[in-house]
């Protein structure tokens, strides 16, 4: 038997673009971890792919198509209407709103970190930022703009021209540097050092005492760590986690066994903002979520084998959600660009 | 007599057409099948690409904390292992050359490369 150890990684197609890493400010005292090396915090570096470095001009256009209700076919929905910034990146509706004010099936995720993902959506369907970007814009259930339709659109209004070739000069009005204008932009909704944070890198009251206490059940007792892992609180990965809806999730886009009814992990940063809470929010707190698990979800037939009950107090409970109240970024006013006319 | 004869003819033919059998399989038989050892931890193979050569196994053994379910979809050879627990294996023949995808559905991260050959 031969056991295979890496002696080279493949070269992965997108560069990551470098930046310097900044050092977190210490404060006195012994910080358990710096920025650079601590699991936990966000790296410095937002990924991008070598075709779509992030610039100025490329933020600004894709920030103002992404405020801009006329990417829609109404004219009235924007990107924002449903990825609103005052809900945390999300709508705060239990489902989704599409074209004609119909209800989705579907909680609206929030962008926040969505920069870090390499699969998009609750199953998954998307490969990053740029493919994701004209996805629910040309579905007629919810944006309901075709590509051509929204290319000739932005055509005609004279100041979006300038932006674009700025942006990406030469390339015009398409679908290609519209979806990497918007995906550009997204790229800079990252979430900020929270009170978790600035507790990692060394303020020991930065947050109190329930907080740590549930930040340990996060990692132990709760196991909630065996899906909401690392930096952004989650694996990437998908699990169903008994919510006993028949949503096929994932199964819908992968045929395997495993992924009947699993969904994607979602960030647990800035959870506080973007309730409610599941594929099909379900939960309007993060205390039922918490009971959620506590229960073990639903038996399903394809349920997780993390899912267990936990056992945990009513004073557990609490603690936990004492902890998640500390990943929430410091809350600042978001502008909308002036729109082109 | 002739029937001693007769049954004599019969064994030396016997063990002629033995010998032709064992020789067949011989030469169609992988000549050194080996079995190769690819680790789950940390969500991650704990490699990124394996060459092997065509009759050769892969036996998958998670060991790390939290279950996966190692899947391909490549032209050559499409599997999947279902779910298989912390400290469970399973384990994978490859009879056919060609380069495979190999994945896990629960950590879409997790990638591995194998290169069957001649």
């Amino acid at each position: 038997m031969k056991n295979l150890m890496d002696t080279g990684l493949k070269k992965n197609a997108k560069v990551i673009t470098c930046f310097a890493l900044v050092l977190a400010t210490l404060c006195p005292g012994s910080p358990p971890r710096a920025q650079q090396t601590d699991p936990w915090l966000r790296p410095a570096e937002v990924p991008a792919p070598a075709d779509n470095l992030p610039s100025d001009a490329r933020i600004l256009l894709g920030r103002t198509l992404f405020f801009d209700p006329r990417v829609s076919g109404s004219g009235f929905v924007s990107c924002a209407s449903c990825h609103n910034p005052g809900f945390g990146w999300s709508d705060g509706l239990q489902t989704a709103l599409g074209s004609g004010f119909h209800k989705l099936p579907r909680h609206t995720p929030t962008i926040l970190n969505a920069a870090y993902g390499t699969l998009l959506m609750w199953d998954g369907r998307k490969q990053g930022l740029e493919d994701q970007a004209l996805g629910p814009i040309t579905s007629p259930a919810e944006m309901d703009m075709p590509v051509g339709d929204l290319i000739e659109r932005l055509s005609h209004i004279a100041a979006y021209q300038p932006l674009f070739d700025a942006a990406y000069p030469g390339q015009g009005v398409s679908a290609e540097t519209i979806a990497k204008a918007i995906a550009s932009f997204e790229r800079t909704v990252v979430s900020q050092p929270s009170p978790f944070d600035r507790w990692r890198m060394g303020d020991a009251s930065a947050i109190n005492t329930e907080a740590k206490h549930g930040f340990e059940l996060f990692t132990g007792k709760a196991n909630c760590i065996k899906c909401h892992s690392g930096f952004n609180f989650s694996d990437g990965g998908f699990h169903n986690i008994g919510i006993g809806d028949d949503d096929p999730g994932r199964y819908g886009i992968l045929k395997l066994p495993a992924m009947r009814g699993a969904f994607k992990t979602p960030t647990l940063r800035d959870v506080a903002l973007h309730s409610p809470y599941m594929h099909n929010g379900s939960y309007n707190t993060l205390a039922q979520v918490i009971e959620h698990y506590n229960r073990g979800g639903v038996q399903v037939p394809n349920l997780a084998p993390e899912m267990q009950p936990l056992h945990l107090t009513q004073e557990e409970e609490t603690d936990l959600v004492a902890f998640l109240d500390t990943l929430t970024s410091p809350r600042t006013p978001v502008a909308i660009p002036p729109l082109p006319r | 007599m002739i029937r001693i004869v007769d049954s004599l003819a019969i064994v030396r033919h016997l063990k002629s057409i033995f010998a032709l059998l064992c020789l067949g399989l011989l030469l169609t038989a992988p000549a050194h099948a080996e079995d190769h050892i690819v680790t789950q931890k940390n969500k991650a193979f704990t490699v990124a690409d394996a060459n092997i050569k065509v009759g050769d196994t892969i036996t998958f053994r998670n060991e790390d904390t939290v279950v996966h379910n190692i899947f391909s979809l490549s032209d050559p050879m499409s599997f999947d292992l279902g779910t298989y627990a912390p400290g469970e294996t399973r384990q994978v023949a490859f009879k056919t050359m060609g380069t495979y995808l190999i994945e896990c559905s629960i950590h879409p991260n997790m990638k591995l490369n194998v290169h069957v050959t001649n």
